[in-house]
């Protein structure tokens, strides 16, 4: 089904990993994210990597979907990578100009590209296989402790609930307008940046009139729906932590205990901190 | 269909104008009652207040003077709010804007989510909701994904979940293609007629006005007509005095009577109308 096309990342499905409860999957990948800073060899690396790819092969999303997530950010692991290769200090390789690589050098920069690398698999795992709004969902319920000290809960996941769901009505009505505008003459395309910003003015004003028109006319469409924020609120979705949770949990648990263990038993690689 | 729902009695309301600091009165002293089952439809040219009177029938808007009872609830008591909003399900023209989730039962469920209404009975309202409204098939789509008629058959199940009693529609139809119009008016007629549900339609279209058992035109904030279709659209001149127009059989047949024939004036559809004429051939022959 096409449902949740919204951020382009959801892929639908009903697997173990689908299943999950959406806090113990939240929690799980923060645990997960832990473990990516924390290992200190490349034993671990290995160990981290067949588990991920046992995750992703379990869910059942196509690896290019998984890979996909990886694409806008690959420059930023590359500068990364190169930064730290040929600016930490230590046993020089080989110099080239002004440029020494050192033994360090290398390891560490291997060491942040597996991090980035990882922290990004773990996380678009999560979006992949969790609907938008179990997620948000999930989210609510997990920071509802902390409205003791303020903090909105409700309010935060009904923002996001919204704001998913605007996204592709928003996205219609810009390409909309753009059109229009393209049909009057317009031109998008030529110029340098300042001027195609400039060309963005007649874009945006009419988008940002019909957002707030939006917003008003939504406002009224929830109070006759009896809205009143969060409180007493009941819920369609049940989030009830089951089997599969307990599954997910011990299989974390195991992987943490072997990552610790491995950093105990053969300590930091070259150039590890 | 006899006893009164909604009491409305010498209604007034002003918006308060910021800028010149003057008062603009939007409503001046309607009095209407809407019978419980009965589907009434509300006419009137653009600005002359149909949706402001529609928005004090579930305590969005208040009186600036005079009352407006919903079961005898006061809509001017606050404490009673939420019974009110409860009672009188809203549809507003722009099905986008009346949607809050992306994905259809999730929609659904936001009237009795609010409302605290328990787990079970959320599903029970919602699922009951979606196949009064044909759309049990869609319940897991993304909203953006289904046609204008289609959206807004979602926007009246979000409220049918309320489990109202009386559904106010404000020119639900206006951004809908035809066949998205007849899907509304199709689901709305069997509300009213399967369910007892009273209906209150504001419309721009003639041909859906038709289809009510009453018909109440407004002009500048107060009750100019009212009556059966049958009885209001006959008065052609009249209604076009008041800015608006008359089903096209009836028109038909009103200038035919002008130029002197002798028809029955209280036809209302093109069907009827052809009927009346071949009836009033075989006479003339
Ligand atoms: N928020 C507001 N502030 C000030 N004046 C308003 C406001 N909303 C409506 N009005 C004025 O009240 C009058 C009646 O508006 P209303 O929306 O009830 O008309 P309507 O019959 O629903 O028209 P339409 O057919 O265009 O929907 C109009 O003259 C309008 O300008
Ligand atoms: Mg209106």
């Amino acid at each position: 089904m096409l449902k949740d096309i919204t951020l382009g990342q959801y892929f639908p499905g009903n697997t173990v990993v689908h299943r999950l409860d959406p806090r113990a999957k939240i929690l799980l990948v923060l645990a997960y994210i832990v473990f990516v800073f924390s290992i200190k060899n490349f034993v671990g690396y290995a160990l981290l990597a067949a588990f991920t790819l046992a995750c992703i092969f379990i869910s059942q999303v196509p690896i290019r979907f998984v890979l996909k997530g990886l694409k806008p950010i690959v420059v930023f692991i590359v500068i990364t990578g190169l930064f730290n290769l040929f600016l930490t200090d230590g046993e020089p390789i080989f110099t080239w100009w002004i440029f020494t690589v050192t033994k360090e050098g290398v390891g560490f920069a291997a060491f942040m590209i597996l991090r980035l690398f990882f922290l990004i698999l773990g996380t678009s795992l999560l979006t992949l296989t969790t609907s938008p709004i179990a997620l948000t969902d999930g989210l609510e319920q997990l920071l509802s402790p902390f409205k003791k000290i303020g903090l909105p809960a409700h309010e935060l996941a009904m923002m996001m609930t919204i704001a998913l769901r605007f996204i592709p009505t928003l996205m219609e009505e810009t390409d909309k307008i753009i059109k229009a505008q393209s049909a009057r003459g317009a031109d998008f395309e030529s110029g340098n940046i300042l001027r195609r910003a400039k060309a963005m003015v007649p874009i945006l004003i009419p988008l940002f009139i019909s957002a707030f028109r939006r917003a008003d006319e939504l406002a009224t469409a929830m109070e006759c729906r009896c809205y009143r924020g969060g409180e007493n609120r009941t819920r369609l979705r049940e989030l009830k932590l089951g089997k599969v949770d307990l599954g997910g949990v011990l299989a974390f648990l195991l992987l943490g205990i072997a990552v610790f263990g491995l950093n105990f038993w053969l300590g930091p690689s070259v150039g590890v901190r | 269909m006899h006893t009164d729902i909604i009491t409305i009695s010498q209604l007034c309301f002003q918006y308060h104008n910021e800028e010149t600091g003057l008062d603009i009165p939007v409503l001046q002293g309607i009095d209407l009652t809407v019978k419980k089952g009965e589907f009434l439809a509300v006419l009137g040219h653009n600005g002359s207040g149909k949706s402001t009177l529609a928005k004090h029938l579930n305590a969005i808007l208040t009186p600036t003077s005079g009352k407006v009872l919903v079961e005898g609830i006061d809509t001017a008591d606050e404490k009673r709010l939420y019974d009110i909003r409860q009672r009188v399900g809203m549809v507003f023209q722009n099905p986008d804007n009346q949607m809050v989730a992306n994905i259809v039962e999730e929609d659904v469920a936001f009237a009795p989510e609010n409302l605290g209404v328990p787990r079970d009975e959320i599903r029970k309202r919602v699922d009951a909701a979606l196949e009064s409204v044909g759309m049990t098939k869609f319940k897991q789509h993304a909203p953006h994904m289904l046609s204008g008629g289609q959206k807004q058959r979602i926007a009246i199940a979000g409220v049918l979940a309320m489990q109202p009693d009386i559904l106010v529609l404000d020119e639900p139809t206006a951004m809908l293609d035809p066949s998205g119009r007849k899907e509304i008016m199709q689901a709305i007629k069997r509300l009213n007629r399967e369910q007892g549900m009273t209906v209150v339609l504001i419309t721009h279209y003639m041909d859906e006005a038709v289809q009510a058992d009453r018909v109440v035109v407004i002009d500048h904030g107060t009750i100019r007509m009212e009556g059966t279709p049958q009885a209001v659209f006959p008065k052609v001149k009249e209604l076009k005095g008041l800015g608006l127009d008359t089903p096209q059989a009836t028109e038909l047949i009103y200038l035919l009577n002008q130029k002197g024939a002798n028809l029955n004036p209280e036809i209302l559809d093109s069907e009827t109308c052809v009927a009346e004429l071949l009836r009033n051939i075989e006479i003339n022959r």
